[in-house]
């Protein structure tokens, strides 16, 4: 017999009422190690996305920044245009390891989607795009034979959810080109696995933008020289430079609100279940009068009334953030689903990762819950005189 | 018959019910020797249930004097008398008082893990053999007949090895024939094992087997 067994044996006597308790908890630690998990995810999946893009620098036409950092990701419409010429005069700075042009296009297929539309991503590039991605695979076929070819490469997703093959020929809806796909790469869990890649000079010729690019991806020799080389642009009319580490900080900001409106929640939640948790500990301290005034007639201290409500208080509390901890860790793809729908910009990628120190803080953080709860409820058995407890109980 | 363990001098105690002070125990002199058997007898309100809570240290006088095993506990703190009860008074309530979450033998570890006594279950099962309960070891209270309960309770008083055991009207909740056995225990165990025994009754045919008889009235003795 000790203070745990006799906590323990208590809560199985009204069992409904604990249960709901233990829900209590289990929904707001949930909600707590979700917010964690997207907390953690997306921060991964936007490192991901950005490493991954092989350039830390962007060199795009002037425009708001915040469009301009959510549309490289997007890889969206509405783009702004820049001559091909700055690309050739950027070219030749010898501070630069590795560069490449790009030209955004897009056009609306209306066979997207099952027959419901969407926007197909086209982008032109160059061989170089690949020397910036060496981690970049070819699941199935290899490059453009020629830099002027209507052939297209497709990034993993988009193949798949076309059931394409190499050698199958596609249409640029709104156009007359037809395609052929001589390649499909691997996943590579970023933006890219959702675009159709085509030769840099027969995007400007099909989509009509003649020596137009939509960006200059670039990777210096020299980290520590990003500044000095964004400064020496600054002179170039027309163009803006965007370092990947201010496009991270500018989507980290856009989703910020968001981030402090589900904060909000798992408050809120946890101090709804804490309420909880008092008033029921504090109901079954009442209905214990008698019980709390035999204890202690029968030797035990203040001190053991007090830990066995906290022990009790700390069962229910880690027990429902045991069960949180589950309910988060099996409804992350449907949480992600949500939150993919209702944010302004979500990376690719998991959105929502649950690591094993998420569900251990969460679980610690439940019981440290539980033992603050109980300490009014703790406090309040501890000092009932045992004479007095016998007599009201009885 | 041993020495004095338990003396009173003018032991009052005042109630307040609202704004009415209540006497409950009103300048009570006596002595209780260790190895007695002793019977309280008195109608409802006459004060038994405050002498018997004043005597086993439940809760604190108003005025006069109380020596327990020796210990002058008029002015003690609630430590203080929780040390003294702690494995030397055993009560029994007429109400059993028993955990309902707790099976029978795991009722009786109870006491010994506050009285912070070893928890030897072959003691507790030899124990709850001697009141008659070998067969309900592992049953919930619930379970049990009224008389069956008051076992447990004696047994959970019994099972720190009290020197005083106080019982509060413990066969009120029994009929006769379940009366009669908890007090033939009673009896048994002050003759056999020494155990002072202080007994609050209603009932004349019990209280008259008592060594000693102390009628009280309106808190007084008479």
């Amino acid at each position: 017999m000790n203070v745990f067994l006799i906590g323990l044996k208590n809560l199985t006597r009204k069992k409904i009422r604990a249960f709901l308790t233990i829900g209590g908890v289990a929904i707001a630690i949930a909600v707590l190690v979700s917010l964690w998990g997207f907390d953690t995810g997306y921060h991964k999946s936007l490192e991901n996305n950005i490493d991954k893009m092989g350039y830390q620098l962007l060199v795009t036409a002037k425009g708001c920044p915040y469009e301009a950092a959510t549309l490289m990701l997007q890889g969206g419409g509405g783009l702004r245009y820049m001559d091909e010429a700055v690309y050739h005069k950027i070219i030749t700075d010898p501070r630069i390891d590795k560069i490449t042009p790009q030209l955004i296009s897009t056009a609306y297929d209306p066979e997207r989607q099952s027959g419901r539309g969407g926007i197909s991503l086209y982008m032109g590039v160059e061989r170089s795009y690949i020397d910036l991605k060496p981690w970049a695979k070819f699941k199935l076929g290899g490059w453009f034979s020629g830099s002027d070819a209507n052939e297209a490469i497709m990034g993993y997703e988009v193949a798949e959810l076309e059931q394409r093959a190499p050698g199958d020929k596609i249409l640029i809806p709104g156009s007359n080109e037809a395609l052929t796909v001589v390649g499909i790469f691997e996943r590579t869990g970023t933006q890219d696995d959702g675009v159709i890649f085509i030769p840099l000079k027969s995007s400007q010729r099909i989509f009509n933008l003649p020596e137009k690019l939509t960006g200059v991806g670039i990777k210096l020799k020299d980290m520590g020289e990003i500044s000095a080389f964004e400064e020496s642009l600054y002179k170039e009319p027309g163009i803006q430079v965007i370092s990947l580490a201010q496009v991270k900080g500018t989507i980290l900001n856009l989703i910020s609100s968001a981030k402090a409106m589900t904060n909000a929640v798992a408050f809120i939640a946890i101090i709804i279940a804490i309420i909880g948790v008092v008033n029921t500990i504090l109901m079954s301290v009442f209905e214990r009068t008698s019980e709390i005034g035999v204890m202690k007639a029968i030797g035990a201290s203040r001190m053991d009334i007090f830990k066995i409500i906290c022990i009790e208080t700390a069962i229910v509390c880690s027990l429902g953030g045991f069960i949180g901890d589950l309910i988060a860790a099996l409804g992350t793809r449907v949480i992600e689903v949500v939150l993919k729908s209702i944010l302004p910009y979500a990376p690719r990628g998991e959105l929502v990762v649950i690591t094993p120190n998420i569900l251990i803080y969460s679980f610690l953080c439940a019981t440290v819950i539980g033992v603050i709860a109980g300490i009014y409820p703790a406090l309040r058995a501890a000092s009932m005189k045992p004479v007095e407890a016998i007599r009201r109980g009885e | 018959m041993g020495g004095i363990i338990v003396k009173t001098e003018g032991l009052t105690k005042i109630y307040a019910r609202g704004s009415e002070k209540i006497r409950a125990v009103d300048n009570v002199s006596l002595e209780i020797n260790e190895g007695s058997f002793l019977a309280l007898m008195g109608p409802s309100g006459s004060g038994k249930t405050t002498l018997l809570d004043l005597i086993g240290c439940l809760d604190n006088i108003t005025s006069g004097s109380l020596e327990v095993f020796g210990h002058d506990v008029s002015r003690a703190k609630e430590s203080v008398l929780t040390k003294l009860r702690r494995g030397k008074i055993g009560f029994i309530f007429q109400e059993f008082l028993l955990i309902p979450s707790l099976t029978v033998i795991e009722n009786i570890e109870l006491s010994l893990y506050f009285a912070r006594l070893p928890q030897d279950k072959e003691k507790l099962k030899s124990l709850l053999i001697k009141v008659g309960l070998g067969h309900r070891v592992n049953h919930l209270p619930k379970q049990l007949s009224g008389g069956e309960r008051q076992r447990v309770a004696v047994a959970r008083a019994l099972a720190v090895s009290p020197k005083l055991l106080i019982a509060d009207e413990p066969t009120g909740n029994l009929d006769t024939k379940n009366s009669q056995e908890i007090f033939d225990l009673f009896r048994k165990l002050n003759k056999k094992d020494g155990l002072t025994i202080i007994l609050a009754t209603h009932n004349p045919a019990l209280s008259s087997q008592a060594d000693r008889i102390i009628n009280l009235r309106d808190g007084k003795t008479v």
